[in-house]
């Protein structure tokens, strides 16, 4: 029997009694439970339900949706495709430092996005170092373009795929690979054929949480693609643009919002939120 | 990829904090060889070099005339082009492929076109008998059903050498000896050389022709199995061994010896009159008197005593061959209580008889 089946088993299991659960954990938890939950049940009483229609689907607010989706999709192949190779890197090599270049890649995690954003910018702006030798060798700048918010998104996003995946092939071990490599698979088969499909539950889950990163990510777009509709104004930013001019269609903008993560925790449950990657 | 039958030649120095593995062996094309020994004796990291999953700090290992590992040449073929084939302790089946996509792997990896690997993994799959299990997943399979299964995807690829990592340790005792006598059936008609680790001398016994037995990552004795479990040449190797056992042949309802006296036991499995066979039972269950008994054991024989062993918190006996009796009684051994010593006054040089029921004794084939 998997894991999970036997986790929903001892949890519907009326003959189990409860240990290691002192009661008074319940209050301070039943605080936090509330304050995650009360804003978010809050915003559904402010709503202006009658014009809610009309909000979600005015022109600025379907642009924004439609610009969050594509970037936020390609954003979440891009942290596939070269935050995966890094998860491997740091899950199976044997070089030195790679404590220091796992803290390194861990790193947006822990910074404030809009230093993040900026950062970026100094770097690609037109003045940066790699921004001019970029406009130089091709005529093009990438700040306040489509392309800057993809990459202000990836930078952010990246370390929740690489943690998770990193964490899923850490509890797939090397056993399978070991097994394959005597089986007479090269180092790319046992890759393609063992590695991949056995953490494929870990990457989607990592996957999964990166795209949720890159749907509300705020700080490092505004600082890096600013917010142009259409381009760079992603729904975040228009959820802040239209907090002043008109509440009731940052309240529906945000409803929206809620709905995206409820669905984008629905696709990845069972896995992380039940601690399984 | 088809090879050569290749011998396997290794010297192996391995230097790790709780012991230091070092020494040489070979083994025939064909030839089984069980390694034997406690836990942390070094069976484990020798087969880590032999498959090239670890490097040896000196040394080297080559099969046939193919050099996969010298130290001082700086020589490693890595695991995947080497040819050395594992089946390990919980089969690892692979677990997001069915049994036989897990037994075409081997092929595949190797370019066999996908519908002859299908084909090649078929013909193995009949050959441990589990033809029926092709469209199963691992999980839809029982220990010993895995473990077959695991037997022909190690050898689908036709390694030149085999390791088996205790492949018997994780089966429940219902499973274990119908896939010790399919192992048996598989490695006899192969011309691979096949390294067996266990702990059970049993598995030695029915498997192997020669036996190496290892402690704190040395040889401590290292020959032909019978000879090596019947008389071990040191108490380590009779504790490892731990069982009294008797070569013969198999015939209805037990075995015959070379002097041709009747062993009644049971049949670990159906034997042929005549097959090759041996007696086994373990020590505590020789009963031993000093005039010959007139009882229900089926089996009695006379023999001196030639030692007295602490054993745990009983005292082992070893038996030595009377000028006149059979040979085969060399080594045997009784575990009594030492009040059964002192009452009956046992010591060494004196004449007694043992006893066994025949419900204690199994009969199993021979490796050779």
């Amino acid at each position: 029997m998997n894991r999970p089946a036997v986790l929903a088993r001892r949890a519907r299991d009326r003959h189990q009694i409860s240990v290691g659960l002192p009661t008074l954990i319940w209050l301070p938890a039943a605080i936090g439970f509330a304050l995650i939950v009360l804003p978010v049940a809050g915003l559904g009483l402010k709503t202006d339900w009658p014009r809610l229609p009309e909000l979600i689907f005015s022109e600025s607010a379907l642009d924004a949706l439609r610009l969050s989706m594509i970037t936020s999709s390609i954003s979440t192949v891009l942290c596939i495709l070269f935050g995966g190779p890094i998860a491997v890197i740091l899950a199976r090599s044997r070089i030195g430092g790679l404590r220091l270049l796992r803290a390194l890649v861990l790193l947006p995690l822990v910074l404030p996005p809009v230093v993040g954003g900026l950062a970026l910018l100094f770097l690609l702006g037109r003045t940066g170092l790699v921004g001019r030798g970029i406009e130089t060798a091709f005529g093009f700048t990438i700040p306040f373009t489509t392309a800057a918010v993809v990459l202000a998104q990836t930078f952010v996003a990246m370390p929740f795929l690489v943690v998770s995946l990193e964490g899923a092939l850490r509890t797939a071990g090397q056993r399978y690979e070991a097994v394959a490599a005597t089986l007479g698979a090269s180092p790319m088969h046992a890759f393609r054929r063992v590695t991949v499909p056995l953490v494929l539950p870990g990457l989607a889950s990592g996957a999964v949480l990166a795209f949720a990163r890159c749907i509300g990510e705020f700080g490092a777009t505004i600082a890096f693609a600013g917010s142009l509709q259409g381009t760079t104004r992603t729904l975040p930013l228009l959820v802040y643009l239209e907090r002043e001019a008109d509440v009731d269609a940052a309240v529906a903008l945000s409803l929206l919002l809620v709905v995206v993560a409820v669905v984008v925790i629905a696709v990845a449950r069972p896995r992380f939120v039940e601690g399984q990657t | 990829m088809s090879r050569e039958p290749a011998g396997l030649d290794a010297a192996i120095v391995l230097r790790r904090p709780e012991f230091t593995l070092d020494l040489a062996f070979a083994v025939a094309p064909g030839e089984v060889l069980a390694v034997l020994g406690p836990n942390g004796a070094g069976k484990s990291t020798l087969l880590g070099v032999l498959s090239g999953l670890l490097r040896p700090d000196a040394g080297h290992v080559r099969l046939g005339d193919r050099l996969v590992t010298d130290v001082a040449a700086g020589v490693h073929v890595p695991p995947h082009e080497r040819g050395v084939g594992m089946l390990a302790q919980q089969g690892l089946l692979f677990p997001h492929l069915t049994a036989l996509a897990n037994v075409a792997f081997g092929p595949r990896a190797r370019g066999v076109p996908r519908t002859d690997a299908d084909a090649a993994a078929r013909r193995w799959l009949i050959e441990v008998d589990a033809a029926e299990l092709a469209e199963r997943k691992p999980s839809e399979l029982s220990g010993g059903q895995a473990q077959r299964v695991a037997l022909a995807r190690a050898l689908a690829p036709e390694p030149a050498l085999l390791l088996l990592d205790e492949p018997l340790a994780s089966l429940d005792v219902d499973a274990a000896p119908a896939l010790r006598s399919l192992l048996r059936r598989v490695m006899r008609g192969s011309k691979q050389s096949k390294v067996l680790v266990t702990h059970d001398a049993l598995d030695a016994l029915v498997l192997a022709d020669r036996v190496m037995v290892l402690s704190g990552g040395r040889i401590v004795e290292n020959g032909p199995t019978r000879e090596v479990l019947t008389r071990p040449r040191s108490s380590f190797t009779a504790r490892i061994a731990g069982l009294d056992l008797i070569p013969g042949t198999a015939v209805d309802g037990g075995l015959k010896t070379a002097d041709g006296m009747l062993i009644s036991g049971r049949q670990s499995e159906q034997l042929a009159d005549g097959q090759s066979a041996v007696a086994v039972f373990p020590p505590f269950a020789v009963a031993v008197f000093r005039q010959r008994p007139d009882g229900s054991p089926r089996n009695v024989v006379e023999v001196e005593v030639a030692a007295l062993e602490p054993h745990g918190d009983t005292v082992r006996l070893r038996a030595a061959a009377l000028p006149a009796g059979p040979g085969w009684v060399d080594g045997l051994a009784a575990d009594v209580t030492p009040a059964a010593v002192a009452d009956l006054a046992i010591e060494p040089g004196m004449r007694m008889w043992y006893a066994v029921k025949a419900t204690e004794v199994a009969i199993h084939p021979a490796a050779r």
